[in-house]
């Protein structure tokens, strides 16, 4: 246990400012957390779907919850159930096998419901664009309140879009 | 060449790449013979698939890789076209029975069958019609690949297990977790496993479609994206495969810089996996310490070849990054930093009694299985088995630049979720290890050559990737295009072993013994 607790103790508080580029310097993560908690008046759940993804964006997707980007610790958190999401958060490109899916997943999200496209697959269909086993773009499948292109794209992008995605609904 | 004393004829193929053979079966006959001696010299079943070669042969064409020591033997089998009928060859899945998912795929998507009893559908969950193939050259669609089909989910029978008190659970497409879709059907009694029964195909997207016309270039952006976990592996078994088939040999310098991606690759996924692992044994602090680790990891990536997951950066022809001699020490300076933090956290997880407890007997397979299997990768290891594609073995000289490495392969018998977190931890830092020893003894010269394609060519690479073996085969057609390429990942094989992990194991211990495979949807979808 010793070693442990030395180990966080010397690990210290990761978590990093956050420079949104639209928005001139450096703003703190704190401020992004605020303005949802302003919004919403409470946390932000969010339920990740992936809709046919090659897993580089899952990967990202992963990388938000670690010390650096801390979004869970900020009360963004990642939800098992649609029903508990004010938020999907979709990856594509939309297989046809997948489809039905997420047309599920979409109906049982309450509002606001929130749709964000992730990833170039996920905006216009990326490489594998519409085909006889592609929907293409989650646009075409479900509303889309905000995209976020990239291949896939960064954490710090992911998180700039799903602010985007709160600034809204608002 | 002949091996096994069986009566067909291979020819080694060229290039710097893994040992390839190649021969051809002149029947089904011949086919089913080879791989039951095969099956006898404890050899694998690598990959299966199939082409539609009615335009260049008249034919349609099963292809098998077959591995045994002293490596991999490609064969194929031609079958005769006729009609609009499904061509059928000899079942290989009693043999292997890996075969099985392979040959419905293939059966989907070229329209040639087995003659086996099991017949279901694999990736055609009813998003198109069962008589339309769509990797035949014909298979077009007035809006254009196809996309016009009305989807329609069928049905999927689900092996039933009876008896009192045994009940299904299923889960998925959409998992819990932030992971990729796929379904699993759990036949229980209270919360013991008895079955479990995959169903995937739901990240299909129509990769090998896409191949099809494409030339090298927009080749390799597609293989990179086939499973993005493993981005480097399936770059250069692909550039091993192209290289192969224009007779192209990639300068020195590129094949230690694609070494360097490769293991650079295997290190950021064993370090999220552990990460995971722990978490899912509520161990939070793992989490978070493997994932800040990671974070760094993919950092430098981003910084040293501009990606985090160095995407694009393997071609065909070699690689288009160039580490100075600032960026490679900046590798050394960092392997040492991750070396003593990951010692650190191994003996937090080793004495931690509860993580053990976790880890230790459960979902465990033996070294029996995942020979019967055709296990490869981690989880082969895992077992005891010595199988490690970088690695000098009897009879075997692994490709540059691993020959001159002295990759030292890590196994543990133990079989369980214990075993495979013990076998990334020690691959961890045998790759620290061999990334120092690149970053120091670069070669000097040239990082690329020019490629140009080969009319009417083939290659097949394969890579260790870090979750297994990878392999993609690759053809030309006459006008130099892209006639068909196969990706195969490892996940075929270790899919069917992780049904057989959580026999008799408790459903809450599902999560952990997945992780512990941590197997890839898209790479097997495509």
């Amino acid at each position: 246990m010793i070693p442990l607790l030395r180990h966080i103790f010397r690990t210290g508080i990761l978590t990093e400012p956050v420079s949104f580029a639209e928005d001139g310097p450096q703003r703190e993560i704190d401020r992004l957390h605020d303005e949802i908690l302003q919004i919403l008046g409470r946390a932000l759940t969010i339920r990740e779907v992936d809709a046919g993804s090659c897993n580089a964006c899952e990967l990202e997707v992963h990388a938000l919850n670690n010390p650096y980007y801390n979004l869970e610790g900020r009360g963004i958190k990642f939800v098992a159930s649609p029903r508990h999401a004010d938020m999907l958060l979709v990856t594509g490109p939309v297989t046809k096998n997948m489809e039905n899916a997420l047309r599920i997943a979409y109906d049982c999200t309450p509002d606001p419901k929130l749709v964000v496209a992730v990833g170039d697959c996920g905006c216009n269909g990326g490489v594998f664009g519409e085909s006889y086993a592609s929907c293409g773009a989650i646009g075409n499948v479900v509303g889309v309140d905000v995209r976020i292109p990239g291949c896939p794209p960064t954490p710090l992008a992911l998180m700039q879009g799903i602010l985007a995605a709160v600034r809204i609904s608002k | 060449m002949i091996f096994h004393a069986e009566p067909i004829e291979f020819v080694r193929q060229p290039g710097l790449g893994a040992a390839v053979w190649r021969g051809r079966a002149a029947d089904g006959e011949d086919l089913l013979r080879f791989a039951i001696s095969v099956h006898r010299h404890e050899g694998r079943l690598a990959a299966l698939w199939g082409s539609d070669e009615r335009l260049r042969h008249g034919a349609y064409r099963l292809h098998c890789v077959f591995a045994l020591d002293e490596g991999w033997l490609w064969l194929t089998l031609d079958l005769a076209a006729s009609g609009d009928e499904c061509p059928v060859y000899p079942d290989l899945s009693g043999i292997f029975p890996t075969a099985n998912r392979m040959q419905r795929a293939t059966r989907d998507l070229v329209g040639i069958a087995s003659d086996g009893t099991d017949q279901r559908p694999w990736l055609r969950h009813g998003g198109w019609p069962a008589d339309w193939y769509p990797l035949r050259h014909d298979a077009v669609h007035e809006s254009g690949m196809g996309a016009g089909f009305p989807n329609a989910p069928s049905d999927y029978e689900f092996v039933k297990v009876g008896g009192e008190g045994a009940h299904e659970i299923p889960v998925g497409p959409i998992h819990a977790g932030i992971i990729e879709p796929g379904h699993f059907r759990f036949s229980v009694v209270g919360e013991r496993v008895l079955r479990l029964e995959q169903r995937l195909g739901y990240q299909h997207k129509g990769v090998e479609k896409l191949f099809i016309g494409a030339d090298i270039a927009h080749g390799a952006k597609l293989v990179g994206r086939v499973s993005g976990d493993s981005t480097c592996a399936y770059a250069w078994a692909y550039a091993d495969a192209v290289e192969a088939a224009c007779q192209v040999e990639a300068p020195p310098r590129a094949l230690a810089v694609r070494a360097l991606l490769l293991e650079r690759e295997r290190v950021a996924n064993h370090l999220g996996d552990l990460g995971a692992l722990g978490n899912d044994a509520a161990f939070a602090f793992g989490l978070t310490q493997f994932f800040r680790l990671k974070e760094d990891w993919v950092r430098r990536n981003a910084t040293l070849f501009g990606h985090r997951f160095m995407m694009d950066c393997i071609v065909p022809g070699g690689v288009i990054v160039d580490p100075d001699a600032a960026a490679l020490a900046a590798i050394v300076e960092q392997c040492s930093a991750i070396e003593g933090a990951v010692k650190e956290l191994r003996e937090i997880y080793d004495e931690h009694a509860g993580l053990q407890d976790r880890f230790a007997t459960t979902g465990t397979i033996d070294s029996k299985l995942a020979r019967e299997l055709s296990l490869s990768g981690v989880a082969a290891r895992a077992t005891g088995i010595l199988l490690d594609g970088r690695a000098h073995r009897q009879g075997y000289t692994p490709p540059p630049p691993y020959a001159e490495l002295g990759v030292r392969p890590v196994t543990d018998e133990r079989g369980d979720v214990a075993a495979r977190v013990a076998v990334r931890f020690d691959e961890i830092a045998e790759s620290l290890r061999l990334l120092r020893m690149l970053a120091v003894g670069m070669a000097a010269g040239e990082t690329r050559v020019e490629i140009a394609p080969a009319a009417g060519g083939s290659g097949l690479g394969v890579i260790e990737g870090w979750r297994g073996e990878v392999l993609v085969g690759v053809q030309f057609d006459n006008d130099g295009r892209l006639a068909r390429v196969h990706p195969h990942d490892p996940s075929w094989q270790a899919w069917p072993a992780l049904e057989h992990a959580v026999m008799n194991d408790i459903v809450p211990d599902f999560p952990l013994i997945n992780k512990s495979f941590n197997l890839s949807y898209s790479g097997v979808d495509l």
